[in-house]
């Protein structure tokens, strides 16, 4: 008999929804998207607010586009944390009231660990242990996975998250938000040896990641080169000079891990694993017998079919906590004492 | 001391003494607003103001989530915002800011401008400027607290 699983995700900006039949996601509808499809209008950046009045709309056109009828559902997961706890409660709030009043079973599940099991949406099995480097705008974790409840963190980062580093410098060269994007598309047609910005290296921390140096560098690179007048920046060199120093740190510290743990998998995950530099470079170690993981690009940004797709995976291995309890915004931390074994 | 004051810090490690220093001196409910354009250290700062309050949690920017919450011996909760993403009061309203205001531990707050209307009274406030002739240098000056 299949398990059809029912999944929200509101742990930060995105209200999502889910329906998965086993392992396959058979709808997945983001807010954002969403609303920018249906009404072409604007989406406040935060969202939180928006949870609470565009979650039932969002819900009933999960299960429209799935053909799935609410009460065909035999598990219900929700993200728990981390995130932000106004907008996490909304969410988890409604998945539990959905799992009560139809006595299945909940699961409140870890938002980044769906992030890095994302990249394997769609398969029945996962193969252990992969190295996980989880990148986005709020996260930039590189994880010893070892099965679906051992972890390890080897690295974090000490500052900002490598999305954010992209979304600021893009700022700071006039682009819109959210800019890491704008850079890849930039960064395409650029000279990545324009500029030699710094890669950043932690003492006595050789998985650790830090990207404001490499921020505050592109700033007095711009004031000193061009403190006037910047009609003339050399956009597509500086995109690419920064992209290949964030890309390089992330590629050169995630296969050093790999390397040490003699590790041949590697998941790349999160936001930035949507970026082409990011991509190209980790694949360049196919040749050394790595066997290299994205998540398709929709599952790569917050959605709720990897909420889906974890709990459904712990939910068939019988590991895992089907039970109802409340939100936590510090899971990552309280995960990182007990859970993974740092 | 006065309860205002200015000073430079030389690199990052005198940018996180001078959080050490803040630290030592805060009691429970102080809220304290970093001013400072994009790299001036601001996250830095906070960095050393937390490792002041024995936070054992990694301190990193919380700009995507717009709020870190940590756990200290000392204060119980520590809430690091940044409140970059948000562009009206009433988004920073609408995502709880002012219950967190009321709690007894510590808060601070990246990118408060937007939240100036908000903000308790005795609000801590330090502004950081990036130095025009080094790119380690800042110009700290710290209204509202002696050391």
């Amino acid at each position: 008999m299949s398990t059809i699983t029912f999944a929200i995700e509101s742990s930060c900006d995105e209200t999502s929804a889910a329906v998965l039949r086993n392992g396959a996601v058979i709808s997945n509808i983001v807010s954002s998207q969403y609303f920018h499809k249906e009404y072409g209008g604007i989406v406040p950046e935060l969202a939180s607010r928006a949870h609470i009045q565009v979650i039932d709309e969002i819900v009933t056109r999960a299960f429209k586009d799935a053909g799935i009828d609410k009460d065909e559902v035999s598990l219900m997961a929700a993200s728990q944390g981390p995130g932000l706890i106004g907008s996490l409660l909304v969410g988890y709030n409604y998945a539990k009231g959905f799992a009560l009043s139809r006595d299945i079973p909940f699961m409140g599940i870890d938002h980044i660990e769906s992030h890095l099991f994302s990249c394997f949406i769609g398969q029945e099995e996962i193969n252990f242990p992969f190295i996980a480097l989880v990148v986005s705008g709020g996260h930039t974790i590189l994880f010893l996975v070892e099965s679906y409840l051992s972890y390890k963190i080897l690295g974090n980062t000490h500052d900002d998250a490598a999305g954010e580093a992209f979304d600021k410098v893009a700022k700071m060269l006039g682009l819109e938000y959210p800019g890491g994007p704008l850079i890849d598309k930039l960064a395409s047609t650029g000279n990545p040896q324009f500029h030699k910005f710094p890669k950043s290296i932690i003492k006595g921390s050789p998985y650790d990641f830090s990207f404001s140096g490499i921020k505050t560098s592109v700033l007095y690179f711009l004031k000193n080169n061009y403190p006037v007048d910047k009609t003339n920046l050399p956009l597509n060199d500086i995109a690419a000079s920064f992209q290949s120093a964030v890309t390089g740190s992330l590629i050169d510290k995630t296969i050093r891990a790999a390397k040490d743990h003699n590790i041949k998998t590697i998941a790349v995950s999160g936001g930035v694993s949507a970026n082409s530099g990011l991509r190209n470079g980790f694949l360049k170690y196919e040749k050394e017998g790595y066997s290299i993981y994205f998540p398709e690009k929709i599952y790569s940004t917050d959605n709720a079919a990897m909420i889906g797709y974890n709990a459904y995976l712990k939910f068939k291995a019988s590991v895992g906590n089907a039970a109802i309890n409340n939100v936590n915004p510090l899971l990552s931390s309280a995960y990182a004492r007990f859970k993974y074994q740092q | 001391m006065a309860r205002d004051f200015a000073l430079t810090t030389k690199n990052e490690s005198e940018t996180i003494d001078l959080g050490l220093k803040i630290a030592s001196s805060l009691k429970s409910g102080d809220v304290i607003a970093l001013y400072g354009d994009l790299g001036s250290g601001k996250t830095r700062l906070a960095k050393g103001i937390c490792l002041g309050l024995d936070v054992k949690q990694m301190v990193n920017s919380p700009t995507f989530i717009i709020v870190n919450e940590y756990n200290s011996a000392k204060f119980h909760n520590i809430y690091h915002f940044d409140l970059y993403r948000l562009k009206s009061e009433d988004e920073i309203l609408a995502m709880g800011f002012e219950d967190y205001m009321k709690n007894r531990g510590i808060v601070l707050i990246e990118w408060p401008e937007h939240a100036e209307r908000l903000l308790p009274e005795g609000t801590i406030k330090i502004h950081i400027s990036h130095s025009v002739e080094n790119e380690n240098e800042r110009w700290i000056r710290v209204e509202g607290i002696a050391l």
